[in-house]
């Protein structure tokens, strides 16, 4: 049996891209395997560990939970959009290398974005609302303490402005 | 990819997503958040033929709150609900109950109608919904019909709906009486894992500070959420103090029938229902006390 394809166009990263999928793709695979976006991680793939987390219409997701063929006509934003425009890292990506936020970087990119979000509503989070916005991202090294000092850091120099 | 394969079909409406229902019936299921439906796909617990998408119809997505009811369309994402001004003060419960609900992640995408329809007897939203008694507007290609959460529930990750069935709107039944108070609690390994017990309380005390309405609920420990209308009936017409909340609660807990598994014996989880079915009440009393 080969399997229908579903056409789709996916605004990924202020870029719209377009693709025909198997309807059981989901948009972790469809990002990482075809758009060659790896920065954004999968671990347990069934809605867990939070790994696989974008901003789906700027609202942080688990990427695991949502098939390709859902996302058509919608606006995805990877870890790869957080980046400034020349590349470097942004204000959020670097306060989490300055505190020592990660360690082996697998839970890394699902904490960025989890920790974006929370500083594009609340730009002066309290550590119990960082607390509670990252809740869902599993990390296995850090024990967390660096990952809030890192998110901590980033408020006070102003890192909730500069989402795409 | 970990999912059988299945046709996917994008409902731009309602009466579209009845007529799909129609059509292949138990072939296939209704996807909205996705938030336990993807894992059990992931999982090959389920296999669909057909995947019916309902996440772009807006006229499902609405949370209208009026004088006797709180209406959500079957879509509404539980973080606009709990986002809800007026939900957390009309209804505090449901406010209350998300908290526990996932993660941020999970809760902008999940709804509580797809909750409620997964009817998983450890959930939150589904216990909410069991004390509440709230109503669930059903509707398919044939026409509407409105059941209560008591018959809507019938077992684990089963409810009353026909296959050719589809949820449309829940009714949150809202207490009139302004001298009342709620509470939700529960265990789990972490925050955001599934509870191994959940309770949920809901008291209204007259300007006396006698009891006129008390509601009580546990989950996880049967197999649909749990009310127990017969045993808060004897708490209308008293002032209610530590004793009537721990004797309730050790009633509600022997009503119980909890299982075993890796995580908790039957024995453990009764007597945690016990536990947090007195906190819950004495939390909700000392709500609704506070209400001059
Ligand atoms: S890979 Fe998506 S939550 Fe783990
Ligand atoms: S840095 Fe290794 S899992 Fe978080």
């Amino acid at each position: 049996m080969t399997e229908t394809l579903n056409a789709i166009t996916v605004e990924v990263n202020g870029v719209p891209r377009t693709a025909r999928v198997p309807a059981r793709l989901s948009l972790v695979d469809w990002l990482r395997d075809e758009l060659r976006l790896t920065g954004t991680h999968v671990g347990c793939e069934h809605g867990v560990c939070g790994a696989c987390s974008i901003l789906l219409d700027g609202e942080p997701i688990r990427s695991c939970l949502l098939y390709a063929v859902q996302a058509d006509g919608h606006r995805v934003t990877t870890v790869e959009g957080l980046a400034q425009p020349d590349g470097s890292l942004s204000v959020l990506q670097d306060s989490f290398c300055e505190a020592h936020g990660l360690q082996c970087g697998y839970c890394t990119s699902g904490l960025l974005i989890a920790a974006q979000a929370l500083l594009d509503a609340n730009p002066h989070p309290s550590d119990a609302q960082i607390r509670e916005a990252i809740g869902g991202n599993l990390c296995r090294c850090t024990g967390y303490q660096q990952v809030v000092e890192a998110i901590r850091l980033a408020a006070e120099r102003g890192a909730g402005k500069i989402t795409p | 990819m970990k999912a059988p394969p299945f046709e996917y079909a994008r409902a731009t409406s309602l009466a579209e997503a009845c007529e799909l229902l129609r059509r292949y019936g138990d072939e296939a299921k209704l996807i909205a958040g996705g938030q336990s439906l993807v894992p059990m796909m992931a999982m090959r617990l389920l296999r669909p033929a057909w995947l019916i998408d309902i996440n772009e119809i807006a006229a499902l997505k609405f949370v209208a709150v009026e004088s006797e009811v709180v209406r959500t369309g079957a879509c509404a994402r539980q973080a606009v609900l709990e986002r809800d001004a007026t939900i957390g003060v009309r209804m505090p419960l449901l406010k209350q109950a998300l908290a526990w609900v996932g993660h941020v992640q999970t809760r902008n995408r999940g709804t509580a109608g797809g909750s409620l329809a997964h009817a998983d007897p450890s959930a939150e939203l589904p216990l909410v919904a069991q004390v509440l008694g709230a109503g669930m507007l059903l509707r398919s290609a044939k026409g509407a019909r409105k059941i209560a959460a008591e018959e809507f529930f019938t077992g684990p990750m089963s409810t009353a709906m026909a296959p050719d069935e589809c949820l449309e709107e829940v009714h949150w039944p809202l207490w009139q009486e302004r001298r009342t108070g709620s509470e939700f609690t529960e265990l789990s390994a972490r925050h955001g894992d599934f509870a191994m017990v959940s309770a949920a309380a809901q008291i209204a005390l007259d300007s006396e500070g006698r009891c006129v309405r008390a509601a009580l609920g546990l989950g996880g420990v049967g197999i649909t959420p749990l009310a127990f209308p017969g045993l808060t009936a004897r708490l209308v017409g008293t002032r209610l103090g530590e004793n009537d909340f721990e004797q309730l609660a050790r009633e509600a807990a022997a009503q119980c029938d909890p299982g075993s598994d890796l995580h908790a014996s039957a024995a453990y989880r009764r007597h945690v229902a016990g536990v947090l079915a007195a906190r819950a009440l004495r939390a909700a009393h000392g709500r609704a006390e506070s209400v001059q």
